[in-house]
């Protein structure tokens, strides 16, 4: 981290350390992931220890990926974004350092307390109490750091990617705050403070809006930002992409009891929540189309620009699994794919189709810029990394579908008398060849990201020798 | 009230409110602050120019309108 390349105006300091942090947990929790995809191929593999087994690193591994990747991507590409837009420095230099340093530090936290088996139970808010009132330290700073910067900017216009940054910031830490609500009966045990049906409920009405403001509107900011300037042309349409804002908080924000189909919780709630999830659809593919059609009269560019073409291919994939959730959310349909690896092909399709693919795609854009250059070391390698990334988001949500309509299948198939036609073992041999697929799907993203280490690795490097400081801004 | 018509009634007003953000966003009138914030992204270029970039801010107003005229048929 050299101060050649401090910038006149904005604190770049903290989106290299972010940034650079990304491709560091992007690498440990895809690792994990791997890990853990290799356990249900070869059960051995546990170690017959507590701490390496399935159950303790499968928190581990989505935790890794959604918070320590994808929130190290979004503090990054928020606080570069905001500046650039608003054309200020950050409020704080400090606070922002803290949000970096308190953001490893709650990772850390959960990369020690999850295999050692200290959980809330709670699927994506596993942290326990006092790991959580740390994160939520740290997440009040960081609304704090981004609501001040764009109060202090020099712009009349807040650019529509701060506002999708901004809803992200205020939902999570408001979802968060809520969800976690527990009553600490140790330093590493807590109960929450909701019961039965209504805990579930607040539950995924978190988890869903984890995934529509964490994983969603966050993702956005930076497909309004890094999309149009890769492209060098403004956003298709602003207008949309207005509507697209408020429609999509606003939709987003009902659709959680989709997770609790068949369950305790009431089946007018179901329902809504059923409608609302198909409502749903029309925002996210405004969201879509608006980004696609930014290329318009630049497609060309996807031939020579592997960047652009990560980002064209993370809207395809938001696109597709945009439509595939509200279509799972549909009662009938959920009655075969809940609790299949359906789901995990679905999420794997967002996660590592958009959010990843996004993420990537940002990165390959932002850190030369961040080091002094305007191109990262090698393009040929990013054009690897794509297919590597691409072939592997493929043969994962593939082998996830086949193994999920195949599990719904026959947990439901009846024979005459109606007893059950296969019992579970059999469905979970039955899975074997798909898991071996999702394994060599996994093993192509690492292998990708490694590919990103060593060029961002040569990338900060030659920018360090280079020296060349940056002209002054206007 | 019972909620089903506790119910009913927000979902006209979200129904109003939706209509009327959308009159709001594709107003003619609201068309020249639109392209000024869509072309905040390269308001601030201090990146030395990848290869050509160097245009005006007027040039840029005039390629958001362009834009408009191909594609964008809202207006």
């Amino acid at each position: 981290m050299s101060t050649a390349f401090e910038h006149p105006t904005y604190n770049y300091k903290v989106v290299r350390q972010f940034a650079i942090m990304t491709v560091v947990w992007g690498i440990v929790g895809m690792l994990l992931g791997v890990i853990i995809a290799s356990q249900l191929v070869w059960p051995e593999l546990n170690l017959g220890l507590p701490w390496t087994s399935f159950g303790r690193l499968r928190p581990l591994h989505t935790n890794a990926v959604i918070f320590a990747f994808g929130g190290s991507a979004l503090f990054a590409t928020s606080y570069y974004v905001v500046q650039r837009t608003c054309q200020v420095r950050l409020f704080s230099d400090k606070l922002a350092a803290f949000t970096f340093w308190g953001w490893q530090a709650v990772i850390l936290s959960a990369i020690i307390t999850l295999p050692m088996g200290y959980t809330s139970t709670k699927e994506y808010a596993e942290l326990e109490w006092p790991i959580d009132i740390l994160l939520a330290v740290v997440w009040i700073s960081y609304a704090i750091v981004f609501l001040m910067t764009i109060k202090l900017r020099k712009t009349s216009h807040i650019y529509v990617a701060n506002w999708f940054f901004a809803a992200f910031i205020i939902t999570v830490a408001v979802l968060h705050i809520v969800n976690s609500a527990s009553i600490p009966v140790g330093t590493t045990y807590s109960v929450s403070v909701y019961s039965g049906a209504i805990d579930a409920m607040v539950h995924w009405w978190y988890g869903h809006n984890a995934v529509g403001f964490f994983l969603t509107a966050g993702f956005l900011g930076m497909m309004y930002y890094f999309v149009p300037k890769q492209a060098e042309r403004p956003v298709y349409s602003y207008r949309l992409s207005i509507v697209h804002f408020w429609a999509l908080i606003m939709v987003y924000m009902w659709a959680g009891p989709h997770h609790l189909h068949y369950t305790a919780l009431p089946n007018w709630t179901q329902s809504l929540g059923m409608v609302l999830s198909i409502i749903l659809l029309a925002p996210s593919w405004g969201g879509m189309i608006n980004g696609m059609m930014t290329l318009s009269g630049a497609w060309h560019k996807l031939r020579t620009d592997p960047t652009l073409r990560f980002m064209v291919v993370a809207l395809s994939f938001y696109g597709m699994s945009t439509f595939e959730g509200p279509m799972m959310a549909v009662k009938t349909v959920n009655a075969l794919s809940h609790y299949t690896d359906w789901t995990i092909g679905h999420v794997h399709a967002g996660a590592l189709g958009w959010v990843a693919m996004i993420t990537i795609g940002s990165m390959y854009h932002l850190i030369p810029r961040l080091y002094g250059r305007t191109e990262m070391h090698s393009v040929n390698l990013i054009g690897v990394h794509f297919w590597l990334a691409t072939i592997g988001t493929v043969l994962y949500i593939a082998a996830m579908w086949v193994n999920g309509i195949l599990q719904g299948l026959m947990w439901r198939a009846i024979n005459a008398d109606g007893t059950l036609m296969y019992t579970f073992i059999e469905s979970v041999e039955a899975s074997g060849p798909g898991y071996i697929v999702r394994l060599i799907g996994g093993l192509c993203w690492v292998a990708g990201m490694l590919i990103m280490a060593y060029n961002v690795f040569m990338t900060v490097r030659r920018g360090e020798g280079a020296r060349q400081p940056l002209p002054q801004t206007a | 009230m019972d909620n089903g018509t506790i119910n009913g009634v927000i979902i006209i007003l979200l129904i109003i409110s939706f209509v009327g953000l959308t009159l709001w966003a594709y107003s003619k009138r609201r068309k020249p602050d639109f392209d000024e914030a869509a072309n905040l992204p390269f308001a601030d270029e201090d990146e030395p120019a990848p290869h050509h970039r160097q245009d005006s801010p007027t040039d840029r107003t005039a390629r958001a309108d362009s834009r408009d005229k191909q594609g964008d048929t809202n207006a």
